[in-house]
């Protein structure tokens, strides 16, 4: 079992936390202005990268804050983790991430 | 009946005490440190059971986890099915028999514990055979934190099975010498009869523990049979050792046939023979060595047959001096026999000359070399490399934080498998940040490392004879042969993956250990491709078998969930309510009278309620305590309509959407101060609307001022429903003025019960009946007594209390849905009609820009609506389908929508449900149909309020 550092309580069994799905999708300042594809591009469309993806995480079980984290998808690594609401820190020379 | 295969001495099994045991009906006996199968063998007994397909008799293979065939199922003391008899350590008293490759499961339940136990450490070490115990103690020696995890009951992996010499001493002595050091050193934990069925991230290998198992009847009742050791280690020793691999020929399935390092492990182990007379067939050098072994210790061994074009000379020699003939450059091409095999044909290969000869035996030794035992550094994520010379995969690159030591690197010497086992001790402690103190010296190998390298063969060459049943088992638990593989390639198959699939090989008990890698070069071979190009299937945990009771240790019966209940709780109890599960909480379902069934019980409980007084525990409707200076502008995003604008003081209904505009959730809002609001949701979103709200309070709108607090378990919350409801609150609450102006629908007021000393309680004008209604709200602590007030007060009114199946009556009578009844995740609050509880003012909402989406206001959309079958006596199941003609089309017949609830209703004096159904909401008056078995029932579609429309007796 995977474990994951929460970046309150550090590492912490998988099992612990829940998935929120891939971040930095806000939610739009005014949807009313949204055309129904962008607003479709919002609710319904997601990246599917093959490697490193920044994504939200909770930790559910525990203190229960949300964080963001950026995981390879091909290995599963945590590459980073961070604060919801922080930009994507730089990976240095890693592989393109999508966000 | 003497046991006439065992041996005068030699074993390590204990000689002074005889075991009784029953298998296949038949009673032997055997001793303390046998397995099923060495007691068996020595009792002479080959056949155990009939394969899964063909019904042919097979026997045991291999001695260990890894034999494919000798399946059997335990009767005495627990049944206990698909058991190998290598593994079942023997115990007195012991019922089996073997099995047709499927077997039964117990019928009661198991009796026995299980549980589950972590454990972190620095290095752990799985397999105590040499490589391992050399790991383990150089770590150890370093000061790190050591596990090491053994399959067997004793320290020595392969050295059990031989009978060599390290330095001075036994190689079986040297093995218990180090085990011992081990348990005497602190911070080292050994655990036997363990074994490490799967790796995963991050250095948490699962292994399970057979504790009492080999106690049989004497298993102390209190102590865990098995045990999930969860162990998480910084590094890992990989130390798992060599699978002896087969060759392929025409009837190499007959009982008596056997790996020959297995009869090696029989005879060294068990003090067994494995017959009168072999033949021992082999591609390498180490079939030799079982051959001059098992001669020495008596038995007859008529030939050894080695494939290669020429012998190893010494050991040759040594068989020669033994009386053993050894035909190099041959192959042994078939078998006679029946339930043992009676005769080896023997052949030449082409190219070497000689005559083909049969030769009688009873027992045929195999011997196609070794298979690293991989599955554990695969299921690491480490890659594996084909190496040529050995035919079998092997480790690739380290790891890390995984190493391999031993003969799962494919060494073959006890030399090499002794260093590697320290490098690997000593490589992992410092990655540990450990610096070992010293070298571990290693004991010298008397042991020959072999003289010529091994051959790489398959299956005997030679076609199949036209229209003959193919006897060449690859899989022989699968009854699997090499046409069926040639089937797979024939029919296009090149992935290994797909030829498992298309094969079943190695998807039985034994996960294809000594099937998968002949399988793999047999396809190699047929494709006229490289085995280095081919990926092998992916070895997945479990290692072998584990059953499903260890997995679920302790969390089973009532542990498996924990069982919540209210404050009320002993009162239903008492009162013999039947409880129904609503998520975890335990909520009475209806309180049955003497001699009432549910129907009865219900209609009698709704007339309460509509015609007198009735009172139900509402405890479990989840609560949470929203504050903050921006909790109303919080809620008018979470919710449809305005919450924002509620006074303190008032009550409002809300519906709650996901960003699809699909509802998530209703229940009410009470406003208690500015910045503090009450929200209920239904019982069974509660955590999940709490966690909703904090997502969007942390990831989007952290500026806002909000706190969320689950209060559920605060309060006792007891809906007091009737028209004779304010009459009995009146008297409980002297203080409150419970007048329809003074306290109106959709309102709160705090009071003081008279109860006791006097309970402060909120009470609130809420109705899910459409009743005159108010529920009482006061903390947890005092529920009961509060409870037992107002029974004893709305006593002159026949107050009745009522559970959720009467709850679900009447808000269905009233056209309240259910979220999670009528609503999965396609239904948004128009399709629900609830049109009304939308804000049309608000600029925004979570899900109100989804509402305006095309979808979502097309005219055919599922809605709510009533449905009331012509025939009042009938109730439609909930869950079938609705239909738009009398009599149904060829398939597929178009469906319009589905029954949500279904009910007979006392106030309506009939039976109704509620559906959705297409375009339901311009239906009303439509005749539609239900088919129920074989019939089509006729329903009037009608609005989803039936009862009191006007709501006239909400205020009483």
């Amino acid at each position: 079992m995977q474990l994951i550092p929460c970046p309150w309580c550090g590492p912490r069994e998988e099992t612990e936390f829940h998935y929120g799905g891939q971040a930095h999708v806000a939610y739009p300042q005014d949807p009313a202005a949204l055309t129904d594809e962008a607003w479709a591009r919002y609710v319904f469309f997601r990246d599917n990268p093959s490697g490193p993806f920044a994504e939200r995480w909770s930790h559910s079980a525990g203190c229960r804050r949300w964080f963001n984290a950026v995981r390879d998808t091909r290995t599963y690594d945590l590459l980073a983790v961070y604060d919801a609401g922080e930009p994507m820190p730089d990976l240095g020379e890693r592989d393109e991430v999508v966000s | 009946m003497s046991a006439t295969f065992r041996l005068p001495t030699g074993g390590l099994i204990d000689r002074d005490t005889a075991l009784r045991f029953t298998f296949n009906g038949r009673s032997m006996t055997g001793h303390p440190g046998d397995t099923l199968a060495s007691a068996l063998l020595a009792n002479g007994v080959h056949a155990i059971g009939t394969s899964v397909k063909y019904g042919r008799p097979r026997g045991i293979v291999a001695a260990g986890s890894e034999d494919p065939t000798s399946l059997v199922q335990i009767e005495q003391p627990f049944p206990e099915p698909m058991l190998t008899a290598t593994t079942v350590e023997l115990y007195d008293g012991l019922v089996a028999h073997g099995l047709p490759g499927q077997g039964r499961l117990a019928s009661e339940p198991d009796p026995a514990r299980y549980d589950a136990k972590h454990v972190h450490c620095d290095v752990l070490v799985v397999g105590a055979g040499p490589a391992g115990l050399v790991a383990a103690l150089t770590a150890a020696r370093g000061g790190a934190r050591v596990v090491v995890v053994d399959e067997q009951n004793q320290a020595g992996g392969a050295l059990l099975g031989t009978r060599e010499y390290l330095g001075e001493r036994l190689s079986q002595d040297w093995a218990a010498d180090i085990a011992a050091e081990l348990r005497n050193t602190p911070g080292v934990l050994v655990l036997d009869r363990t074994t490490a069925f799967g790796v995963y991230q991050d250095g948490f290998v699962l292994a399970l523990q057979r504790r009492t198992d080999h106690l049989g009847f004497d298993a102390p009742a209190d102590a865990a049979r098995q045990r999930v050791w969860r162990i998480r280690a910084k590094q890992t020793v990989l130390a798992t050792g060599a699978h002896e691999r087969p060759v392929v020929f025409a009837d190499n399935d007959r009982p008596g046939i056997m790996l020959a390092g297995s009869a090696r492990t029989f005879l060294h182990r068990y003090g067994v023979l494995p017959g009168t007379r072999a033949v021992v067939f082999t591609t390498d050098d180490s079939a030799y060595r079982a051959a001059i072994d098992l001669a020495r210790a008596g038995m007859d061994v008529a030939m050894v047959v080695d494939a290669r074009p020429a012998a190893p000379s010494v050991l040759a020699a040594r068989c020669s001096a033994r009386g053993i003939q050894v035909r190099a450059g041959h192959v042994v091409t078939g078998t006679e026999g029946g339930a043992r095999i009676t005769d080896a044909h023997v052949a030449p290969l082409p190219g070497t000359e000689g005559n083909p000869e049969t030769v009688d035996c009873d027992t045929l030794l195999v011997s196609g070399g070794w298979n690293p035992v991989v599955h554990l550094f695969s299921q690491a994520r480490g890659t594996l490399r084909y190496d040529s010379e050995l035919g079998a995969f092997v480790p690739g690159e380290e790891l890390p934080t995984v190493r391999v030591a031993g003969s799962a690197t494919g060494a073959l010497d006890l030399t090499s498998c002794l260093r590697q086992g320290r490098d690997a001790g000593h490589a992992a402690a410092l990655a540990a940040g450990f610096a070992p103190v010293g070298e571990v010296e290693l004991p010298v190998s008397g042991a020959r490392t072999d003289e010529r390298p091994g051959m790489v063969l398959w299956r005997v060459p030679g076609e199949l004879r036209e229209g003959a049943p193919d006897t060449r088992f690859v899989d022989l638990q699968r009854d699997a042969t090499v046409s069926d593989v040639l089937r797979a390639t024939g029919a296009g198959l090149r992935s290994l993956e797909h030829v498992k699939r298309y094969t079943t090989i190695g998807t039985a008990h034994d996960q294809g250990k000594t099937s998968g890698m002949i399988t793999a070069g047999l396809v190699a071979e047929e494709l006229g491709v490289e085995l280095s190009e081919q990926r092998p299937t992916t070895f997945r945990p479990p290692y072998t078998p584990v059953s499903f009771a260890a997995l679920a240790g302790r969390d089973r019966g009532e542990l498996h969930d924990p069982a919540r209940v209210t404050a009320l709780h002993p009162w239903h109890v008492a009162r013999g309510a039947l409880f129904e599960d609503v998520g975890q909480w335990k909520r009475p379902w209806y309180f049955p009278r003497t001699g009432e069934d549910m129907d009865t019980a219900v209609l009698r409980e709704c007339r309460a309620a509509r015609e007198g007084v009735a009172l139900m525990d509402g405890s479990t409707l989840g609560k949470i305590d929203l504050q903050g200076r921006d909790a109303g502008r919080f809620l008018d995003m979470l919710y449809t309509n305005k919450m924002s604008a509620l006074k303190v003081g008032r009550i409002r209904y809300g519906v709650m959407c996901g960003v699809d505009g699909m509802v998530i959730d209703d229940g009410t809002v009470i406003r208690l101060a500015e910045d503090r609001f009450l929200v209920t949701t239904t019982t069974g979103n509660a955590a999940m609307v709490l966690d909703w709200m904090e997502e969007w309070l942390q990831t989007e709108w952290p500026h806002l001022d909000v706190y969320a607090t689950s209060v559920t378990e605060h309060w006792a919350t007891i809906p007091l429903v009737g028209p004779r409801s304010r009459d009995v609150l009146a008297e409980l609450a002297p203080d409150l003025d419970v007048g329809n102006e003074a306290f109106g629908f959709m309102t709160w007021r705090d009071t003081v019960l008279d109860v006791g000393a006097g309970v402060p309680a909120r009470v609130c004008r809420i109705s899910f009946s459409g009743e005159l209604a108010y529920e009482v709200n006061v903390t947890a602590w005092h529920g009961l007594a509060v409870w037992e007030a107002l029974m004893a007060e709305g006593e002159k009114y026949g107050i009745t209390p009522y559970g959720t199946e009467t709850m679900h009556v009447l808000r269905a009578e009233k056209g309240y849905p259910i979220v999670g009844q009528e609503t999965d995740a396609t239904v948004t609050p128009q399709d629900l009609g609830m049109s009304w509880a939308v804000s049309k003012k608000k600029a925004d909402f979570i899900g109100k820009r989804s509402h305006t989406r095309a979808e979502n206001n097309r005219p055919d959309r599922k809605q709510l609506v009533g449905l009331l079958p012509v025939d009042p006596e009938i109730q439609l199941p909930e869950g079938a389908q609705v239909v738009g003609t009398d009599r149904l089309p060829d398939p597929p017949v178009p469906m319009l929508g589905h029954i949500t609830s279904s009910y007979r209703s006392a106030a309506l004096d009939r039976t109704f449900a509620l559906a959705v159904v297409r375009s339901g909401h311009e239906r009303v008056g439509e005749t539609l149909y239900v088919p129920v078995g074989d019939d089509l029932v006729p329903v009037t579609v009608t609005e989803s309020v039936l009862y009191d429309r006007e709501g006239a007796r909400r205020d009483g």
